[in-house]
């Protein structure tokens, strides 16, 4: 569905993805996880056409998009909630939510997924007409998650949706996320908290300074040695 | 006397905030201050002018010149802020002050340096003419109309923002333009559009005084484009409520310092009034403080 070949992004002149090459299949919750700074959150700009790669191809569903705009990129199906949540803090929840249908015409349709989202997550529902800045780290998370669905996606890139929550809600976010992917939409997760990401995705790439130095089945990154020392602070 | 004072000042300052809510919204949407936002005012009145020579009726001649400098202000923003928009923001700014005396200077081999009378004859008769009467308060039709108009375009802009899809996207690309890129908003579009919206606005106003006036010059732009940033930073920068109030303030506070303390004065006692807001309110009468929960 989704296939990075030897993609290397630069900001400036500064090199932050170093020949990135990995695939995602229809279907799967891919994870990529790594230290800061190792490039998770670039690969993801890089493929939502935000920044683009200077050498390497990003292909999906058979289509180049090393080069296409944000826009056409999030018409053919593809939308990301980013890092640290970027939900509009003064718009209300309703408006974050239809900002995130903006490309779409059939209103009938956007009502529908708008009540999916709210029947997800129904703290927004209670919350549909306050400010998105007045809810909390984990509501905004959801709020994050409920906006980027109301693209319909065939693909979700989720960066780090685990950052600054308690460990409950956490927990909620995940099993939402399984749910999501049950419903037909294919998942690529950058997370930090390797252990979790490990155990709800069907396959994981290790990235490092730009690299990808690992990949393979969740449950076997789960048990690799480098990995457990490294990221999962065992053994 | 006061009232009177009061009702002119007022009509001054609906001009202000006309300006002054194309000021805010380019800086809440790409923090550029437009220093050309001026001359898109002044050059509203001669479009006008120009469109009225070839014969055009007045409605029609101030409906294509709004539409002229809504044109200008998207070619300003392709030609000159769209390539520096990475850029360090200093060099937008020097742009911006480029473009004012450009256009200035444009209009001078235009329509040449001397100011000019807004053609009598285009204008109904009765323009001039007191309206209202209340013991010692005239308030002239040129003046209600100015009332209307601002009001109705205030009204309408507000809804735009507030009500509709672009509208919610320029607020939404106003708070957070990565995020909203990744919507899939068209970042330029809506940049255009906002730019395409506050110069229809600031040369509407430009036409409303060149009427009330009875004259308009190629840097008639300067003052009243520094007055109505003034009244922006007054009412927050970036809140288009903000600018509209700010507006309003300042023309009032200017004609009060015209009849009050001297009318070489007026400016100072206009720029008085700002200062001592900043001062106690940095952020504006309606400005949000700039730090936020994440």
């Amino acid at each position: 569905m989704l296939e990075l070949t030897a993609i290397e992004t630069f900001y400036g002149n500064i090199q932050a993805l170093k020949g990135v090459s990995l695939k995602v299949a229809q279907g799967e919750i891919v994870t990529l996880i790594g230290a800061n700074g190792a490039g998770k959150s670039t690969t993801l700009m890089s493929i939502s056409g935000v920044v683009h790669p200077r050498k390497g191809s990003i292909a999906f569903m058979g289509e180049d998009i090393t080069a296409s705009t944000t826009e056409r990129i999030v018409s053919m199906g593809i939308t990301q909630v980013p890092e640290g949540r970027m939900i509009f803090p003064r718009l209300t929840v309703r408006e974050n939510l239809l900002m995130g249908a903006y490309l779409r015409k059939d209103k009938a349709g956007i009502r529908e997924d708008e009540e999916h989202a709210y029947a997800l997550f129904p703290v927004l529902r209670e919350r549909r007409s306050q400010m998105g800045g007045t809810l909390s780290g984990g509501e905004q998370q959801m709020l994050a998650i409920g906006r980027a669905l109301m693209a319909r996606p065939k693909l979700l890139l989720l960066d780090e949706p685990s950052l600054g929550l308690a460990p409950l809600v956490v927990e909620n976010i995940f099993e939402i996320i399984v749910q999501i992917n049950k419903d037909g939409v294919t998942v690529m997760l950058v997370e930090q908290n390797a252990q979790m990401a490990l155990q709800i995705a069907h396959r994981g790439y290790v990235l490092e300074t730009g690299h990808v130095t690992l990949e393979g089945p969740g449950k076997e990154l789960l048990s690799n040695p480098k990995v457990r020392s490294a990221y999962l602070g065992l053994d | 006397m006061l009232e009177q004072q009061l009702v002119n000042g007022f009509t001054l300052g609906l001009i202000y905030a006309l300006i002054a809510v194309g000021y805010t919204m380019v800086y809440g949407v790409i923090e550029l201050i437009n220093f050309a936002h001026g001359e898109i005012y002044m050059l509203g009145a001669f479009l006008t002018l120009s469109f009225i020579s070839m014969g055009l009726p007045l409605p029609l001649a101030v409906l294509l010149a709004m539409l002229a400098a809504a044109a200008i202000g998207v070619l300003l923003d392709i030609i000159a802020y769209r390539p520096l928009r990475e850029a360090p923001r200093l060099a937008a700014l020097i742009t911006a002050i480029g473009m004012s005396i450009f256009l200035q200077n444009l209009a001078m081999i235009i329509w040449g340096s001397r100011p000019m009378p807004f053609p009598k004859q285009a204008l109904p008769a009765f323009f001039s003419e007191p309206a209202l009467t209340f013991s010692d308060v005239t308030i002239s039709w040129m003046q209600i109309i100015i009332y209307a108009v601002a009001l109705l375009l205030m009204v309408g802009l507000n809804l735009i923002i507030t009500r509709t899809r672009v509208g919610t996207a320029m607020r939404a690309l106003a708070q957070n333009q990565t995020a909203a890129s990744l919507m899939g908003i068209n970042v330029n579009r809506v940049i255009s559009f906002t730019f395409a919206l506050g110069s229809a606005m600031g040369a509407m106003a430009g036409i409303m005084v060149s009427m009330y006036y009875n004259t308009m010059y190629p840097t008639m732009g300067y003052l009243a484009g520094v007055k109505a940033f003034a009244a922006a930073v007054l009412g927050g920068i970036g809140s288009v409520p903000g600018a509209m109030l700010g507006g309003v303030v300042l023309g009032i506070a200017e004609t009060l310092g015209a009849g009050y303390v001297s009318s070489p004065y007026r400016d100072g006692v206009a720029y008085a009034v700002m200062i001592l807001v900043i001062i106690f309110r940095p952020s504006g009468l309606l400005g949000r403080a700039v730090t936020e929960k994440a």
